[in-house]
């Protein structure tokens, strides 16, 4: 059985103080793990500490060697005003357009500030999703996405792990945890340590 | 005659209007707009300071740019926004007033810098101008990419382990150099002018990154061959008459 590609083990994570942990967990590629819990549990820390924006206070955060890691935060990047297409956005990640829903793959040419809310996110989820990476971290994807989208991001989650990706998925939509994950991490409020 | 006696200012300014719009497109990109202004402004201040201490003023000018472009990104945690931008911007301006004011060594450089006398240019500004358009199209070459990441998804870089630097102080050192170097030809505010009216008309008008860098260097090109003549058929200074040129152009065109 090969290493995991992310493994916690008593992790204690938190900004300039702790706020969340212990955690402990492993997830492997192939495998799409859901992070669920209320507001200020840490899911959203725990991402960031993957990224080297949190700090791990204590206890073990490790990601296999050579693994890349890809994130996308719950908040979108800000394209409002910039002279961007969805074909820029795309090069900028090295995503193929190939496999996007025929409701976007004909509006690439036009400026992503023109594009409703729920199509810039499908984009930008998408540049995300299609660059390389070993290790695809999401943080709340289905945000602004309606059912088409949602059924569409879910179809395509499954494929990335099939070709041997880890997912860590950080969501409040129950019904797309259940859909997507093979196992689910339930994140309690921090209360200290 | 007039053509051989003109010829130096007018390529001069003409690498200016290419790489102005250009650095120009990507401060915007990067909510940094007014940091044209607070460079020039400082570049100003140090190119006067020189001249009263009997240094090179093009020395004083890259210094302090330089100095503004070091500090400006390092502070920028706990100057957020654009106040960073509007303290160099002041700093600069009141040094240079002041240093106008008390010094005779810096009252005539002074005029040159806030009337831009572009047409005293010779090769040594050419040069200088070619160097820091070859400069920025190098570094836009190799950088554009991370320049666009550090600012939509700043996370990736890091993750994928690419450094980080070139995209925060070296591209703000990069701009001040520059900037130094336009200021010291065309003045504090017709170099504002060019690199803050296209690129912000380009930012409304274009579809995509590429069209909108090419719509901004056409437009500053254009208003800065109107105005050169302009300046030199009715003799007057050049820096107002390119400021108002891309004014008038700008109001037009949004």
């Amino acid at each position: 059985m090969s290493a995991p590609l992310l493994q916690l083990q008593a992790a204690v994570l938190g900004w300039q103080q702790p706020c969340c942990g212990p955690l402990n967990l492993t997830l492997g590629r192939g495998e799409v793990l859901g992070l669920v819990g209320p507001n200020g549990a840490g899911k959203s820390t725990l991402l960031a500490a993957l990224a080297g924006r949190a700090r791990v206070f204590s206890g073990v955060l490790k990601v296999a060697p050579g693994a890349t890691i890809v994130l996308q935060t719950q908040n979108p990047p800000p394209l409002e005003g910039l002279p961007l297409s969805g074909r820029d956005l795309l090069a900028l990640t090295e995503a193929s357009a190939q496999g996007l829903p025929d409701w976007l793959a004909g509006r690439l040419d036009e400026r992503l500030d023109q594009l409703s809310g729920g199509q810039r996110h499908f984009l930008a989820l998408w540049a995300i999703l299609q660059s390389a990476g070993d290790l695809v971290l999401l943080d709340e994807p289905t945000n602004h996405l309606d059912a088409a989208g949602v059924a569409y991001l879910a179809a395509h989650l499954r494929e990335r792990v099939a070709l041997g990706a880890g997912l860590l998925l950080v969501s409040h939509d129950s019904d797309f945890v259940a859909m997507v994950c093979d196992r689910v991490l339930h994140l309690e409020a921090f209360d200290g340590l | 005659m007039a053509f051989d006696l003109f010829l130096l200012p007018f390529l001069t300014g003409l690498a200016l209007a290419v790489l102005l719009p250009l650095l120009g497109c990507y401060l915007r990109l990067r909510q940094q707009w007014l940091a044209a202004l607070a460079y020039a402004q400082m570049a100003a201040a140090g190119a006067l300071t020189a001249a009263v201490v009997a240094l090179p003023a093009l020395l004083g000018g890259l210094l302090a740019a330089s100095l503004a472009g070091l500090l400006r990104p390092l502070s920028a945690r706990r100057l957020s926004g654009m106040a960073g931008d509007v303290l160099l911007l002041l700093a600069g301006w009141a040094a240079s007033v002041l240093l106008v004011a008390h010094w005779p060594q810096a009252e005539r450089l002074g005029h040159s810098l806030f009337d831009g006398q572009l047409y005293f240019a010779g090769e040594r500004e050419l040069g200088l101008a070619l160097m820091a358009l070859l400069l920025a199209l190098l570094w836009l070459y190799r950088g554009h990419r991370g320049l666009l990441l550090a600012q939509l998804w700043p996370d990736l870089q890091r993750l994928r382990g690419q450094a980080l630097w070139p995209s925060r102080v070296g591209f703000d050192v990069l701009v001040a150099l520059c900037l130094a170097v336009a200021t010291l030809g065309l003045g504090v505010m017709a170099v504002f002018a060019l690199a803050f009216i296209p690129p912000w008309l380009a930012f409304r008008r274009q579809r995509n990154w590429r069209q909108a860098l090419g719509y901004a260097v056409l437009l500053a090109v254009l208003a800065y061959g109107l105005a050169f003549a302009l300046a030199l058929s009715l003799d007057l200074p050049f820096g107002p008459v390119l400021a108002l040129l891309l004014v008038i152009g700008a109001v037009f065109i949004a």
